[in-house]
């Protein structure tokens, strides 16, 4: 399985080394990182949620359609779940090719379907002691009918 | 915005069934209880729309009742007496022969409902037409439909055709399908006995995120016979409250994408998958 989940720091150096190969000129990595600010709001900390069983099937999918797409070697990526600290790793992506172009592309998509796609959560934890979860708080505004509060 | 209260309509004079079509039954419930009931489940108030005549027969006198209060026949006279009853509210309005209709479509309906138009209706899955009897009607409405009908009109179908509505897409081909004659009656009860041959089971429901905390749990087992997860979602909204409406989730099932149409057997494993943000 290429995509799995940590729930301690994730060991860079372990990750890089399962993307070797002979044939590779070039290795891209990504890395998402826990900042101490969103959307104006100083956060203290995250917390990452995942539904396991899907995300990672999901997440090998992901990993499968770098591989069709780009003509690369090896694609790896790992996310955190749990209590994360400002400076934190989130999640790391990477990938090995011939040359750097491939590399960069694939590394990119991988990312950005990941964030789509994966069925995991972000809770940010103000510095006001507020909490959210991200991306369902502001569109739970929208209006909603009411029901009868239940006995 | 403008409250919504909930309106039976129980004044057709069921010619073509040969019996007053409230008083059919489904698995022992009357079509008017069943109605009522389902209209309870969304909004605050339910009135059941009469004609004078009828204000004291059983079955109807014992639920707050709407007379008609405008001249004229047909169910625009009940919209009508309704909008007028409560100037200041929306209405929902539903014929009591829909046998078919369950929680989804109506919550969808309210979530879709806009308040700017005269009325929100889905389009008949059969003849892509409005459907005036399961929609929402505005207050402005009132006005509108009393200047349609002095211009001779009588068919609320026709009305929403003329008139600024929010029309639907159907969200499943039968949910409006309504029963008005002893044939179709004897079929859509025996499509319900088919549908009830599978009772209620149990589902595996997992929560997670803000689901979880809204929940106030990870996971349960629910004996119900909601259908598909769209049933099973309105059920479970109706239980919790969720802020978030259906159609800003997804849906698994046993650990897979779903869609909300899917037959649901029992022992399935279903997670309700709110916005994601991973990364």
């Amino acid at each position: 399985m290429r995509f799995r989940f940590a729930d301690r720091p994730i060991d860079t150096a372990a990750a890089r080394s399962e993307l070797l190969d002979p044939g590779a000129g070039a290795c891209a990595t990504f890395e998402g990182w826990v900042r101490n600010m969103n959307e104006g709001r100083e956060v203290s900390r995250l917390e990452y949620e995942a539904f396991e069983a899907l995300a990672a099937k999901e997440g090998d999918r992901i990993l499968a359609e770098a591989l069709m797409r780009f003509p690369v070697a090896h694609a790896l990526c790992i996310h955190r779940i749990g209590n994360l600290a400002i400076g934190e790793l989130a999640v790391w992506v990477g990938v090995s090719s011939v040359h750097r172009g491939e590399a960069f592309d694939a590394c990119r998509y991988v990312i950005d379907e990941v964030k789509h796609r994966l069925p995991i959560w972000k809770k940010e934890h103000y510095r006001n002691g507020d909490s959210g979860w991200v991306n369902c708080e502001h569109c739970a505004a929208a209006p909603r009918h009411r029901h009868p509060t239940p006995a | 915005m403008t409250p919504v209260y909930g309106l039976i309509l129980a004044g057709g004079r069921s010619t073509r069934m040969h019996r007053d079509k409230a008083t059919l039954t489904y698995g022992g419930k009357s079509q008017l209880d069943r109605a009522y009931e389902l209209a309870g489940r969304h909004v605050e108030q339910v009135f059941v729309s009469v004609r004078a005549a009828q204000a004291h027969e059983p079955g109807r006198a014992a639920k707050p009742l709407i007379v008609d209060s405008v001249s004229g026949e047909g169910p625009i006279c009940g919209i009508r007496s309704a909008l007028a009853a409560y100037p200041g509210a929306a209405w929902l309005v539903l014929a009591c022969d829909l046998p078919f209709l369950s929680d989804a479509p109506l919550a969808h309906l309210l979530i879709s409902r806009d308040p700017g138009k005269l009325a929100t209706a889905y389009l008949s899955a059969q003849d892509g037409l409005p459907e005036p009897l399961c929609a929402v009607w505005e207050p402005a409405a009132g006005a509108a439909l009393e200047a349609y009908q002095a211009g001779g009109g009588t068919c609320p179908r026709q009305f929403l055709m003329r008139h600024a509505a929010k029309l639907l897409e159907p969200l499943d081909a039968h949910a409006l399908d309504n029963v008005n004659t002893p044939e179709e009656y004897a079929q859509a009860q025996e499509a319900m006995q088919g549908a009830r041959a599978a009772p209620p089971r149990p589902l595996k429901i997992h929560y997670y995120a803000l689901m979880r905390e809204q929940a106030g749990r990870s996971e349960e087992t629910l004996e119900t016979a909601a259908a598909t997860p769209a049933d099973l979602y309105a059920e479970l909204d109706a239980r919790y409250g969720f802020t978030l409406a259906r159609e800003q989730l997804k849906v698994a099932v046993n650990s897979e994408f779903s869609d909300w149409t899917r037959a649901l057997r029992a022992g399935d494993a279903v997670v309700f998958i709110p916005p994601v943000a991973g990364g």
